[in-house]
């Protein structure tokens, strides 16, 4: 279980840049959360600080799973733990191979659970299975992770990593008004495919085209860094429909 | 006065040098030497930086300072060989230990149409074209470390392909410093003489087993006749107190090509001068290399090209890793003749920076007098990305590892041109030692 009590973040050694005001949120197993807002009300900070990038500072409040504060933890260390992070847009890293990379961290996971190590056999066979099985170009994992993958081709090969790396927290920072449809779907399909009583799902998107593919159990309006109505996945459809407009401050004032 | 202008540090050389065998050196060799070092007894070390556009990054003050002695009784096991070198059994490989050729420690195959073996050997049976080869490319132009070694020059390595033969077994020239604790120098050479239509694949081993101050001179000079197809590597891992000054010469005759890919970890100052002279249409050359460097150490790579006949290429690109104190140079020059219309020229240089204290020096050029040309160049000097850092340590990874992945991710691409299978097992060994080397000497990196 996942908790977020009173959470306030700072970009990190930036005066006045408070972007997270007080987020409460208390996410359970087997739950899939929709995290929606505006531009600039914090989803994509939210989902960073929840994994411990280093360019953000947690000033007050706290994040707790499984009843343990995690916001002291390195990323790596929240991994561990099972967090983890879909990116928006996944780093490309010239020279390092998908399967290489991913036994690095399925093997750095269980040295630090004190599990033993999967075998180079058993891990490929793991491997080539989940890379069938998210659809991706096995030509493309043998090249640089993420080099010259097109926007299909990163979100594929983030949900093998989803799939490989079997989390119990998976964040999806999917804000990016730009996404295409294949592209949600992709994510889609992995977020669905992974549902499962004992792991959880947080969403970040700006609009309600994934959630047509994903069904939420619930759903959060985040508003200048405070969570501003919770719901169920009707919500998402008033958003849809009406914007966020009745939840910023003097509306019509930006135009 | 006459101090400042006087050849830096010649009479350091002076007694080695009249004292140095010449006893089987063939008439037109001793002459070969002799103007050699009337040229390096003119030019001494090059001591001048200020306005000497060659030696403009490279600091040559040490070596001026320091006193090498000229003694070859050293002597060096099979298994020193061994553990220090590439080695593969089916390979031909000549071993020179301070520069004399060794036969025991030698593994000559009687593989057919090359031979390969001792340059005193071809000197004194007058081997293939040697007397008009040697020297030809490098020793008898204005450049001291050239001249210094031919000056020097009574033995080293010989590599002669016949026409037509295409070896499948690659042939390594293994040159070992033997351990010592006196400073010492010695003056490698080799001479490959490759016939049309035959190909090879070489590989030049330079390795130290001194941990002493040693000063390491090698001059390599490569022919490739038409239609020779030469992959070249050379592997440079020196002890880091010692300085390798090293000069490689290549002329490449009617669509001849020329593939080399350099590994460069060794030395306290290093510097490898390879110059490629296309002088027949169709010659094709590609220089590749990989330089690591950490603690106070410096890497130099001078670079270039002359396009003399039309419809040539060349290909220039280096990548660089630094850490600590240490310090690189890339000078990569490209020249396209005027008669050389249709040529198509490629310089490329990029460098992982991962401490505040190292430094790069980059400086592609591109000299072009003919009018119909390709030609691209461009350096970068860059650190680990932050970003990058936290996508790896999001999976699990902590941030040592991470580092680690990231920078054999940078060098992967040029370890992976090392092809032949127990050469790229050995680089990739190496490379892997020398990481957490670089590792813990960086501090600019996993800062935002």
């Amino acid at each position: 279980m996942l908790e977020i009590q009173n959470l306030h973040a700072s970009v990190l050694d930036i005066e006045n840049s408070e972007i997270l005001k007080g987020v409460d949120l208390k996410v359970n197993k087997g739950e899939v959360h929709a995290i929606m807002g505006p531009n600039g009300s914090g989803k994509s900070t939210l989902a960073n600080v929840l994994m411990g990038r280093p360019d953000y500072e947690v000033t007050d409040g706290d994040i707790l799973v499984d009843g343990e504060s995690i916001a002291e933890l390195r990323p790596d260390q929240r991994a561990h733990l099972g967090l983890f992070l879909a990116f928006q847009y996944p780093a490309e890293i010239p020279g390092v191979r998908p399967w290489q990379f991913l036994k690095a961290a399925h093997d750095a996971k269980a040295e630090a659970r004190g599990e033993e190590k999967m075998s180079v056999r058993n891990f490929t066979k793991l491997f080539d299975e989940k890379v069938e099985a998210v659809g991706i170009n096995p030509d493309l994992v043998k090249r640089s992770l993420n080099e010259g993958f097109s926007g299909g081709e990163k979100k594929r090969n983030e949900m093998l990593q989803l799939e490989v790396l079997q989390p119990s927290m998976a964040i999806l920072d999917e804000t990016d008004s730009g996404l295409d449809v294949d592209a949600l779907r992709i994510v889609a399909e992995g977020v669905n495919s992974m549902r499962s009583p004992e792991r959880s799902f947080i969403v970040v998107t700006h609009y309600q085209r994934l959630l047509n593919y994903i069904t939420p159990d619930i759903v959060h309006i985040l508003v200048d860094g405070k969570i501003a109505q919770t719901g169920g996945p009707e919500l998402a459809l008033v958003v849809e429909k009406d914007g966020y407009r009745e939840y910023l401050p003097a509306a019509g004032a930006t135009g | 006065m006459t101090l400042a202008t006087s050849p830096a540090a010649v009479e350091k050389f002076l007694s080695a040098y009249e004292n140095a065998d010449q006893a089987k050196s063939p008439g037109w060799l001793s002459d070969t030497r002799q103007q050699a070092w009337s040229i390096f007894s003119e030019l001494g070390i090059p001591v001048k930086r200020r306005g000497n556009e060659l030696w403009k990054y490279t600091n040559l003050t040490p070596v001026a300072e320091s006193d090498f002695e000229y003694d070859l009784s050293g002597s060096v096991s099979i298994d020193q060989v061994r553990s220090t070198s590439p080695w593969d059994d089916t390979w031909n490989i000549a071993v020179v230990v301070d520069g004399r050729f060794n036969a025991d420690l030698s593994n000559l195959t009687e593989d057919d149409g090359v031979s390969v073996g001792s340059l005193s050997d071809a000197f004194s049976s007058g081997s293939g074209e040697i007397e008009s080869q040697f020297a030809s490319l490098a020793g008898r132009e204005e450049y001291a470390f050239t001249a210094l070694n031919t000056a020097f020059a009574s033995d080293g390595a010989y590599v002669a392909v016949a026409p037509g033969v295409k070896l499948g077994n690659p042939v390594q020239v293994i040159f070992v410093t033997s351990d010592s604790a006196k400073s010492r120098a010695s003056y490698p050479r080799l001479l490959v003489d490759v016939g049309s239509d035959s190909s090879i694949t070489l590989i030049e081993t330079y390795v130290n087993l001194s941990l002493s101050r040693q000063l390491s001179v090698p001059v390599t000079e490569i022919f490739a006749a038409s239609d020779a197809t030469i992959r070249h590597y050379r592997i440079q891992m020196e002890n880091e107190n010692s300085f390798h000054l090293a000069t490689t010469r290549v002329a490449q005759m009617e669509d001849s090509q020329f593939t080399s890919t350099s590994f460069a970890v060794g030395s306290s100052i290093a510097r490898n001068d390879i110059h490629t002279s296309l002088d027949a249409p169709g010659a094709s050359c590609t220089l590749h290399g990989l330089y690591m460097t950490s603690g106070q150490q410096q890497q130099d790579q001078e670079i270039s090209t002359t396009h003399v006949k039309p419809g040539c290429t060349s290909d220039q690109f280096y990548k660089g890793i630094l850490s600590g104190n240490s310090r690189a140079a890339f000078s990569g020059k490209v020249v396209v003749k005027r008669d050389a219309q249709k040529s198509d020229a490629t310089q490329k240089d990029l460098n992982l920076l991962l401490s505040r204290g190292a430094r790069i020096d980059a400086k592609p050029s591109l000299e072009i007098y003919a009018d119909d040309v390709v030609a691209a160049h461009g350096a970068t000097a860059g650190h680990v990305d932050s970003d990058t850092l936290f996508y790896l340590q999001s999976r699990g990874i902590d941030e040592e590892a991470a580092k680690a992945i990231l920078i054999r991710g940078f060098a992967e691409e040029m370890i992976d041109e090392f092809e032949p299978e127990s050469l790229n097992a050995f680089v990739e060994q190496v490379a892997s030692e020398r990481i957490p080397v670089l590792l813990a000497e960086s501090d600019t990196i996993g800062t935002t």
